[in-house]
């Protein structure tokens, strides 16, 4: 099945200058691999191209089952410099979260069905 | 040695100020050693109150700073509960003055007040250190505040030289909970994975209710009892500087492994390499594990040597910047909410104009509106137009105003609701400096 990220983690944006981080973090530790091989530095960096990052690095935290995305230059300037109405970029998160993901059937079980999520099917 | 008591009461200026007392209520109760740590700056904050100072000279600190500790002076002087704060802002002079005679207007005893000084760098006499760090990038602007960021030392030798009151004005975030640390445990200041472990628990701590389900609650994904009440963290540190992260009780929210690894992760690039002024922080192989009912251990955190230099923050004036927003509702509503943003575009040749539809594409976009013109026109019943320029001069900044104000008579049928502002704008620059460049001291007030 495919879903959006939003179904198997969650995550929070941190902004300084012009740089953006995104954490995600997995809600079970049993779809960490699932994020590893799905969730990379380029598929980030294809999700925020219209923000024209200079740079994407991912970071693995696998005992927190989380990873660290820092996105470059993706702030128009940053809290001070730009002109939208999110200036912090703190809104961003969400973005990631709405990345599809491909769950192996085994591991369906672990997907949440607490909500009808409408960005499931993007 | 004994357990030390922290608990954080304010993650931003602007935080909620009935949010100390059940932190303080909490503390007295749990006895012990204990802080209350006020986190009130950040990368703006301090250019508004250098504004604010300049047109009173007694101005200059947190605004709500009387509204904070009014309600918890009282028990943190009776109960021995130190209080260690950034709110002294541009004026920590002025904001320790002020505390001194809260406590008076109180009937309470005169509390020990010392006052960290050294980041402060706005002075003629610091352009050269600033030049040396930032370049010609500081020619030709505007200089409204610029500071370094201090670490915890002279937090700690202020609370070892018997100060109960700790006012700072820019220093970084952990430090509020790593000086009280220092002075408590007598570690020594290059002991690097104590400080690491101090400095990880003072990031958890340093945006209040974020480690406690505030910004985390997500309906049917996360949900977060009782968010309206949501209480404030404590933590507590043992001698080897792990801690674990509670809250005050009888308030709102919960403290859960998922709400601590959030946080941790918060405004973090490097995980390995967490830079503050007082040691390198590595979080790399970092654990959190439950340990108790909103109790969760944050276990695994190393140090490394602290950074040769220290980070500043030059903010300056940025010319001006103009806002408008407009509605268009019903049939048609997207498409003329649109065909206003082309208006508005044609009438101002000269100004880089924003375009957001507010419930369409507003904040995921850039400034240059490539998310925008990629997104299939739709039928939205319900469109606010909202447009935003900047222009050193005001009144090239002023004709966005203007013209989003024309568009009552000469835009698209039925628009509704305009509003408009005109605010002067700050930029930022950030270097660094050679850490011997920009002593710390403390003074007791007198």
């Amino acid at each position: 099945m495919k879903v959006a990220l939003h179904r198997i983690a969650h995550g929070r944006t941190g902004d300084k200058g012009d740089r953006s981080n995104v954490s995600l973090i997995a809600y079970r530790p049993e779809l960490w691999d699932v994020l590893v091989a799905q969730v990379t530095e380029a598929r980030v960096a294809e999700l925020f191209a219209h923000r024209k990052p200079t740079a994407v690095k991912r970071y693995l935290l696998p005992k927190l089952g989380a990873m660290n995305f820092v996105l470059d230059g993706v702030l128009d300037g940053g809290v001070n410099g730009s002109l939208n109405l999110d200036t912090h970029g703190k809104t961003l998160a969400f973005l990631l979260l709405e990345l599809p993901v491909e769950i192996p059937a085994a591991l369906e079980k672990y997907v949440s069905h607490r909500v009808d999520d409408a960005t499931t099917t993007k | 040695m004994e357990t030390l008591h922290l608990g954080c009461a304010a993650g931003f200026s602007g935080d909620r100020t009935d949010a100390a007392a059940p932190v303080v209520e909490t503390l007295a109760a749990r006895g012990g050693r204990s802080f209350l740590l006020f986190e009130t700056l950040a990368e703006r904050t301090l250019a508004l109150a250098q504004l604010a100072r300049r047109s009173n000279p007694d101005a200059g600190y947190e605004p709500l700073l009387d509204e904070l500790l009014r309600p918890v002076l009282v028990r943190c002087l009776v109960s021995g509960i130190g209080i260690v704060s950034n709110f002294g802002a541009a004026n920590p002079p002025g904001a320790a003055r002020r505390i001194r005679a809260l406590a008076r207007e109180l009937g309470l005893r005169e509390p020990r007040i010392a006052v960290v000084h050294g980041d402060d760098l706005s002075g003629e006499v610091h352009r050269p250190l600033l030049r040396s760090a930032l370049g010609s990038a500081l020619d030709g602007i505007d200089v409204v505040s610029a500071n370094a960021y201090l670490g915890a030392e002279a937090i700690a030798a202020a609370i070892q030289g018997g100060a109960e009151i700790v006012v700072c004005g820019r220093v970084a975030d952990p430090s509020l909970a790593v000086g009280p640390a220092l002075a408590h445990f007598g570690w020594r200041q290059d002991d690097w994975e104590r400080l690491g472990r101090a400095t990880m628990c003072g990031h958890l701590l340093e945006c209040g209710a974020q480690v406690t389900g505030g910004y985390f609650a997500d309906p049917g994904m996360k949900d977060v009892p009782d968010l309206h009440n949501v209480g404030f963290p404590i933590a507590e540190m043992d001698a080897e500087g792990r801690c674990t992260i509670g809250k005050a009780e009888r308030t709102g929210g919960f403290v859960t492994e998922a709400t601590l690894k959030e946080q941790l992760l918060y405004e973090v690039h490097d995980p390995a390499a967490y830079l503050t002024p007082d040691v390198t922080a590595d979080i790399s192989q970092a654990e959190v594990r439950t340990v108790g009912r909103d109790c969760v251990a944050l276990e695994g955190v190393r140090g490394h040597a602290r950074p040769a230099t220290l980070k500043v923050n030059v903010c300056y004036e940025g010319g001006w910047l103009a806002e408008g927003e407009i509605s268009y509702a019903g049939p048609g509503a997207e498409a003329r909410a649109r065909l206003a943003g082309e208006v508005l575009r044609k009438r101002l040749p000269g100004l880089d104009v924003r375009v957001d539809l507010i419930g369409i594409v507003s904040v995921f976009g850039d400034d240059s509106g490539r998310l925008l013109e990629r997104t299939a026109a739709g039928h939205a019943s319900e469109v606010r137009l909202r447009v935003a320029a900047k222009h050193v001069d005001r009144s090239s900044a002023e004709r966005l105003t203007r013209e989003v104000t024309a568009l009552y008579t000469c835009g698209p049928a039925g628009g509704g609701g305009v509003r408009t502002s005109l605010r002067p704008r700050l930029d930022t620059l950030s270097g660094f400096v050679p850490r011997e460049a920009v002593p710390a001291s403390w003074e007791m007030l007198s």
